[in-house]
């Protein structure tokens, strides 16, 4: 009796003792951890994206100049936001960015989702093809565009070349990049050569996440090929194409590299997306408060319609 | 998936089906490698084959486009020319031959050299912070985790001359525009969201009991995280690395806007190496297939991880 009241004394003991030794002799506590590997990440991310950000902001407010910083900043209110909504130049330019993206996001949807579907068909060597098709995407965008004007020379080009020579007309009979109707086309086929293979990366995971007892029951229904593909591959790969969809969009509503480099907005402004108008207003022309609010508008914009998105893909993949 | 009992499957397609589909896809394989192909070729033509009609698939290969890359180049009457010593190696030949001499050395290999030392050391700081970061969101109860996680990614969302616009502002005021220091702290903070969330998701495949069993032989958490866990994310490591890395390397909009001697990297130079009368493209072609060579080593060393790599870690196989 007493022997265990001992015994279970001292147990007690070492469980009173037990955090504080364990706490010196395993050094740091799992919480004080947790922050010292998570903090240098924020800090980071506050100093050279939420910073900037706010600073943003109060400048869209303002009349200041960063090439004219001696000129003493005034206030504006809202002023610049009233202005930029109301700028026909604005919305030309938000019309090129809505063709843009909505017309690449068709294109590489489909074609994208097409090529997954072909490759899902687990035809011989098909990861050397798939890792091939791939490589567009892996590229700097930047050198992309610029090699592209190589090939859209209208005199010496490889793309003229190739029309030319499925139509029969002149190579020199059309300009790619300096055609107001055209320059909107080229741009939007040299980001669906680049992008195609992202959205039939992310559509072939789609179509490898849908399990064969699925088709073989189908099978055993008697449903045809193409119901199947209706009622089967397609819901089910949906979440899948909606994501690419996604991502597409947001990066090409930013999209500034590699229509910079294949037009630089131009012929006249067919082709200036809203990072291109952006970049003009905040680096030629250098009204710091007036791109301050449209760079505010844009990220609105692109934050918003995310949400959004992202809400919609969160119900399909609930279903 | 491809076991032998599947092999009759009613739903294995059958071979004239693989077929048909392996035949479109190589087509279009072959159809967008064209342009790649094509600028590989351009960068072994002389400038006069470069640009012929109908364009040349075949040529006599010349290094006139890699020599014009490496080197600057001037005009000198032949008189000048014939007045000195034989040409000093293959590029002198090649530049004595159009009546120019070599003036010396161009801004490629500086620039070049910038893009290795700011993509290397940016993507050594995120992959670093990540990697602390997605054990710390992986393995601890944080307040706030998933805001915090979306905050992470939701900086990814800002359109980059939007962001540039105050960069410019605040590296001006504090010394760091136009410095290499400056972009692989800017790249740091864009690639550091890629990879926490890439990073997250390898680490949380590891098993939880394999530090537990460390921690119970005596590691602290710490020695537990450094000998169990890092080990295990080797390969997880390396991906988001090279994600990093490729990100980096490829970056134009920032550095366009933000470098201008100094620290540029070769993205913004390539476009405007020029010759006589308009673009050299042979040079242009040279410059761009020595930029795209390393990158499509990494995209056939990646191709396990390119899904997870470009939707965030969103989708796994």
């Amino acid at each position: 009796m007493n022997e265990l009241s001992a015994s279970s004394r001292i147990t007690y003991r070492a469980v009173m003792v037990r955090p504080g030794v364990a706490r010196r002799i395993r050094g740091l506590s799992d919480r004080t951890l947790a922050w010292l590997f998570i903090t240098p990440t924020i800090v980071l991310l506050l100093a050279i994206n939420i910073f900037p950000l706010l600073w943003t902001i109060y400048l869209s407010f303002t009349n200041y100049r960063a090439n004219r910083a001696n000129v003493p900043t005034i206030w504006l209110g809202a002023d610049w936001y009233q202005s930029i909504l109301t700028d026909p130049d604005i919305w030309a330019a938000m019309q090129v960015t809505a063709h843009f993206v909505i017309w690449t996001v068709v294109i590489e949807t489909v074609l994208g989702f097409g090529l997954a579907y072909l490759i899902d068909k687990k035809f011989r060597g098909h990861g050397m093809w798939t890792t091939i098709i791939l490589l567009p995407m892996m590229l700097s965008p930047a050198v992309v565009g610029n090699f592209w004007t190589f090939l859209y020379q209208p005199q010496i080009g490889l793309f003229n070349y190739v029309v030319a020579f499925f139509t029969g007309r002149a190579a020199s009979s059309f300009q790619m990049l300096g055609d107001v109707t055209l320059s909107p086309w080229a741009i939007v086929i040299v980001d669906a050569w680049m992008w195609t293979p992202y959205v039939m990366l992310i559509c072939l995971a789609g179509l490898r996440s849908i399990p064969d007892y699925i088709y073989e029951a189908a099978e055993v229904d008697r449903a045809s090929k193409w119901r199947q593909f209706w009622s089967i591959t397609l819901p089910m790969a949906l979440p899948f194409i909606m994501l690419a969809v996604l991502f597409r969009g947001i990066e090409n509503f930013k999209m500034f590299d590699m229509v910079n480099l294949l037009t630089g907005g131009g012929p006249g402004s067919t082709t200036e997306v809203a990072s291109i108008t952006l970049k003009r207003a905040a680096f030629e022309s250098w009204r710091t408060g007036y791109s301050s609010a449209f760079a505010i508008i844009l990220f609105v914009t692109v934050f918003g319609l995310a949400n959004i998105y992202v809400k919609a893909l969160n119900k399909v993949k609930s279903r | 998936m491809t076991s032998a009992t599947t092999a009759h499957s009613v739903v294995e397609p059958s071979t004239t089906t693989r077929r048909f589909a392996g035949t479109l896809v190589v087509l279009y394989a072959i159809i967008t490698m064209i342009p790649l192909v094509w600028i590989m070729l351009t960068a072994f033509k002389s400038p006069d084959d470069a640009i012929s009609y109908p364009p040349k698939v075949m040529f006599k290969p010349s290094l006139e486009g890699f020599c014009n890359l490496f080197t600057t180049r001037s005009r000198q009457t032949p008189e000048f020319i014939r007045s000195l010593g034989p040409p000093q190696g293959l590029c002198d030949d090649i530049a004595r031959s159009r009546n120019m001499v070599v003036a010396g050395p161009s801004n490629y290999v500086p620039r070049f050299v910038n893009s290795l030392i700011i993509a290397f050391g940016s993507t050594v700081l995120a992959v670093a912070l990540g990697t602390l970061s997605a054990y710390g969101f992986s393995r601890f109860r944080v307040p706030l985790k998933d805001d915090l996680l979306f905050f992470i990614l939701s900086t990814r969302m800002m359109p980059p001359i939007a962001v540039a616009i105050p960069i410019y502002l605040m590296y001006r005021t504090i010394g760091l525009s136009d410095t290499r220091l400056g972009m692989i702290l800017l790249y740091t903070s864009v690639n550091v969201s890629l990879a926490v969330w890439l990073l997250k998701g390898f680490i949380d495949e590891i098993p939880r009991e394999y530090e537990e069993a460390a921690m119970i032989d005596g590691y602290t958490r710490f020695q537990a995280f450094v000998k169990v866990v890092l080990p295990q994310a080797t390969t997880g490591i390396a991906a988001t690395a090279i994600f990093c890395l490729i990100f980096a390397w490829n970056e134009y909009a920032f550095a366009v806007l933000l470098t201008s001697g100094n620290a540029q990297t070769a993205p913004p130079f390539i476009p405007i190496i020029i010759g006589e009368g308009g673009q050299d493209w042979p040079a242009v072609a040279a410059g761009t297939t020595l930029f795209l060579v390393p990158i499509v080593v990494f995209t056939v060393l990646l191709r396990k991880h390119l899904l997870r790599g470009i939707t965030f870690g969103a989708v796994r196989k």
